[in-house]
């Protein structure tokens, strides 16, 4: 699905990261850990193309989509959510996710401004699929409120909404639980696994170990920007490297 | 979205009726004006009110409207509504062939560059006195006419400069609520998020930009038909800085909004004549104040009444 081969990035003289290589496999969901400043933030906006990386290569299915930029990456199907969630404040709930179906539609700003049939049509089918994809996180009576005013949590939902229209084949996800207390967490366990249910391969950054051991099915330690290991979890969890990174020598 | 279009039928409504207790009144006069920067300061909010990107150099689209549509029919003789069209277009083309580089800028260099933009402009109207007449100006335009009908008294250019303002309203209104619409206020609220959603941000923009200049164009052409005389003072910084004023004072990203601020800011200096040369003062005050007290505008005075009166608003 996704693979990154030998990605470094350096901003001046500082490295952020160095020679990361791992494949996100189809249908996986996949958790990328790490203590604070590893560079997996960093990782995920080099994979979305909002920052070029400094070498190495970013392949999706087949495809070397290295120096395409962000809005070429959605057409394929990669898309993400953020950490510090990025959604359109002053537009409504439902207007954020008919965004999120940008790449299914056509019109441009003539067909809009003189309403063509074909626009009209388009614009429903818009609707109606947003309010479908607002029912699947569980908010659809939320679709007429301003988004900024959304609590966290509800927020987070919204946003999974938006990046799900889009329908993607690759969803990667910044710190889904962070900010969310343990209920809301459970409710985002399940969200994600149904999110692979349909098809989508996952990956995510996370900080939540309950989270990332209950529904990864693999796992790439970060570390000060470089690959400390890859495996289950299970075998992360017996990692004698990572252990020492997270808890220090004895 | 419901009651939107009868929202529009009523200002329709009382745009077209206006005129009747006002007939041979000077305030048809100046309600001509109101439209003219009624349609400057609605492709101003599209521009910034919606992409949320800002341009100080509106006067130059203005300013190259009329000077075209001036040049060509009095020159050239061409057919007014022809060069109209053929202005417009050039314009917008102008526009967009710019627009690539000077929208890569963002904040205050984006407000530089097109500041740059309308200062170039207005030294061209002053220097290219083989064509525009240069600082003295450019007299005997004709006016506009359909047929034998020439739209030459105070009551024909306002349904005149109305009806256009009417249309691209309703064009505004549809475009804002569509998916270029929602792309626009995307990019203003996150373009990082926008661009993650697949919507071309520097294209989208430009795209933008270029609408405005067209409107700013036709505005330019019926200014100059409508005056039949045109110098390069109208065309300067204070006008670029009078339509901010209107789209801010009136409310960013409101397509009504900027008719308001547009009629606010153009009655005002009427009632104002007193104080003549310090009314740049005057709009300076307006402008922080409104910016402080109400940033949504005038338009945001209902929604903010109805948050201040819960009670009321429950019992109504």
């Amino acid at each position: 699905m996704l693979s990154l081969s030998g990605i470094g990035k350096r901003f001046g003289g500082l490295t952020a990261l160095e020679g990361i290589t791992f494949k996100v496999g189809k249908g996986s969901i996949t958790g990328i850990i790490g203590p604070n400043g590893a560079g997996k933030t960093t990782l995920f906006n080099i994979a979305t193309g909002i920052y070029p990386p400094s070498e190495g290569s970013v392949v999706l299915d087949g495809k070397d989509i290295s120096a395409l930029p962000s809005e070429g990456r959605a057409y394929l199907g990669l898309v993400r959510t953020f950490q510090n969630i990025e959604l359109f404040g002053k537009m409504t709930v439902l207007e954020n996710v008919m965004v999120g179906l940008h790449t299914q539609s056509k019109s441009g700003m003539f067909s809009s401004a003189f309403r063509m049939p074909w626009q009209m049509s388009e614009e429903r089918r818009i609707r109606e699929k947003a309010k479908q994809w607002l029912a699947f996180v569980g908010i659809p009576e939320l679709e007429d409120v301003e988004a900024g005013t959304l609590s966290f949590g509800k927020g987070r939902l919204l946003e999974v909404a938006r990046a799900m229209a889009l329908e993607p084949k690759l969803l990667l996800m910044d710190e889904p639980a962070a900010g969310l207390n343990s209920s809301e967490t459970a409710e985002l366990a399940d969200l994600i696994k149904k999110i692979r249910d349909l098809g989508v391969t996952v990956a995510l950054v996370e900080h939540d170990m309950d989270l990332v051991m209950d529904i990864c099915d693999a796992l790439v330690v970060l570390n000060l920007g470089t690959m400390l290991a890859e495996g289950t979890p299970r075998e992360i969890q017996d990692n004698q490297a990572v252990i020492t990174a997270y808890l220090g020598e004895e | 979205m419901k009651y939107a279009k009868l929202k529009f039928f009523i200002f329709s409504l009382v745009v077209l009726l206006a005129p009747l207790p006002l007939a041979g009144d000077y305030l048809l006069n100046v309600l001509v004006f109101v439209g003219i920067n009624g349609i400057l300061a609605l492709g101003l909010n599209l521009l910034l009110g919606y992409a949320g990107q800002i341009s100080l150099g509106q006067a130059a689209f203005f300013g190259l409207g009329a000077y075209g549509s001036g040049v060509l029919t009095t020159m050239y003789a061409l057919n007014p509504w022809l060069a109209m069209i053929i202005v417009a277009v050039c314009v917008a083309l102008f526009a967009f062939a710019i627009g690539f580089p000077v929208l890569r800028l963002k904040g205050h260099y984006l407000a530089m560059a097109t500041l740059g933009v309308g200062v170039i402009a207005n030294i061209a109207f002053n220097e290219t006195i083989d064509l525009t007449g240069g600082p003295s100006g450019l007299s005997g335009i004709p006016n506009l006419s359909i047929g034998d009908f020439v739209f030459d008294t105070d009551l024909s250019n306002y349904y005149l400069v109305w009806g256009f303002a009417l249309v691209m309203m309703l064009l505004s209104l549809n475009l804002v609520n569509s998916r270029f619409g929602r792309g626009l206020r995307a990019i203003h609220d996150s373009e990082v998020a926008a661009r993650v959603m697949g919507i071309n941000a520097r294209l989208m923009k430009v795209q933008v930009f270029t609408l405005s200049a067209f409107f700013s164009a036709i505005a330019g052409s019926l200014y100059c038909h409508v005056m039949t005389f045109i110098s390069p003072t109208t065309f300067g910084f204070h006008i670029s800085v009078e339509l901010l004023t209107m789209v801010v004072i009136g409310g960013l990203g409101s397509v009504y909004g900027s008719i308001l601020g547009a009629l606010l800011l153009t009655m005002l200096p009427e009632m104002l004549r007193t104080f003549h040369d310090y009314d740049i003062i005057f709009y300076g005050l307006l402008l922080i104040s409104m910016t402080i007290y109400m940033p949504g505008g005038l338009v945001s005075i209902p929604a903010t009444l109805r948050r201040l009166l819960p009670a009321r608003g429950s019992n109504a």
